[in-house]
């Protein structure tokens, strides 16, 4: 009995991360493939939100907790808001706007055939630096990135606050179209 | 995820390391740009967008983790999130306005600025 335990332990210890990593990978190139592809646009969105919170779940796996929050919070809670409300209010397209025709799909793939084989040839040729696995926090990194954000990242993080508030008071006045 | 998880008893493949998360990057990086040049319709030009944002901000995150970048990863994608949620809301802003002139949210029937 102790035996199947500790083997089963192993097990996991030596494929589970594996698992995580390649179920997520599933889920989020599965989501945002139908994203990409899907005939309806609202189809397309809510596929837009599962991966976004496949991405989420990666950085969970990266050990950056804050950012998983975040990632939950501002996309699948904001952006997904913002972009459903798009599919909503602008609904009533003719039906050759809602799919891919021939022609575009054409043109997409000559483009983004090419940009694939770069990127991934470079990203497979390259030896990218590592450092030792026991330079790796693990209690996550939230603490590290209030730091930074407070001290060496001061004036970026304040200039991106100001910067948010202009865009969403121009949003707004945009959104009004001229109407008092 | 603790560094002793990663077991010498797994095979090569099942060892995550940095380049595992550049090539789902990558790819997801190449479904954006799909998006962005097959669809004619600007929300989902905006959805490939946003992809390609996420796959750069996965990278940005798995350097953090696997090189010497550290928590400056975490937080220019923190950068990056915060400028994409700006990018959105000026996006569907613009759109409404769109639509509202032309009844239209294809990217081929708003040429007025068109020289």
């Amino acid at each position: 009995m102790n035996d199947i335990l500790a083997k089963t332990g192993d097990v996991l210890r030596d494929w589970g991360p594996a698992l995580l990593f390649y179920g997520m990978a599933g889920l989020v190139l599965a989501t945002a493939a139908y994203a990409v592809l899907a005939r309806k646009i609202d189809h397309s969105a809510f596929s837009l939100m599962a991966c976004f919170a496949g991405v989420a779940g990666l950085y969970a796996l990266l050990g950056s907790d804050f950012l998983a929050a975040a990632q939950v919070v501002v996309y699948v809670g904001g952006i997904m808001v913002l972009v459903v409300f798009g599919v909503l209010l602008t609904d009533r397209l003719p039906i050759e706007f809602r799919q891919i025709s021939r022609e575009t799909a054409v043109q997409g793939l000559a483009v983004a055939i090419p940009v694939a084989v770069a990127i991934l040839g470079a990203v497979l040729g390259t030896a990218w630096p590592t450092r030792p696995e026991e330079a790796v926090a693990d209690e996550g990194t939230t603490r590290e990135i209030g730091v930074l954000l407070l001290t060496d990242y001061l004036f970026p993080f304040e200039f991106a606050s100001v910067l948010l508030l202009v865009a969403l008071v121009g949003a707004a006045r945009l959104a009004r179209g001229g109407r008092s | 995820m603790s560094p002793a998880l990663l077991a010498a008893g797994a095979p090569a493949w099942a060892q995550i390391g940095l380049g595992h998360y550049l090539v789902v990057s990558a790819l997801l990086f190449t479904l954006g740009i799909l998006a962005m040049v097959a669809r004619r319709n600007a929300i989902g030009v905006l959805i490939g967008i946003e992809l390609v944002l996420n796959a750069a901000n996965v990278n940005l995150v798995a350097f953090g983790r696997f090189t010497d970048a550290g928590p400056k990863g975490p937080v220019f994608a923190i950068f990056v999130i915060l400028l994409a949620a700006a990018e959105a809301a000026i996006m569907l802003a613009l759109l409404l306005n769109i639509f509202e002139r032309s009844g239209s949210v294809s990217v081929d029937d708003a040429t007025e600025l068109r020289g």
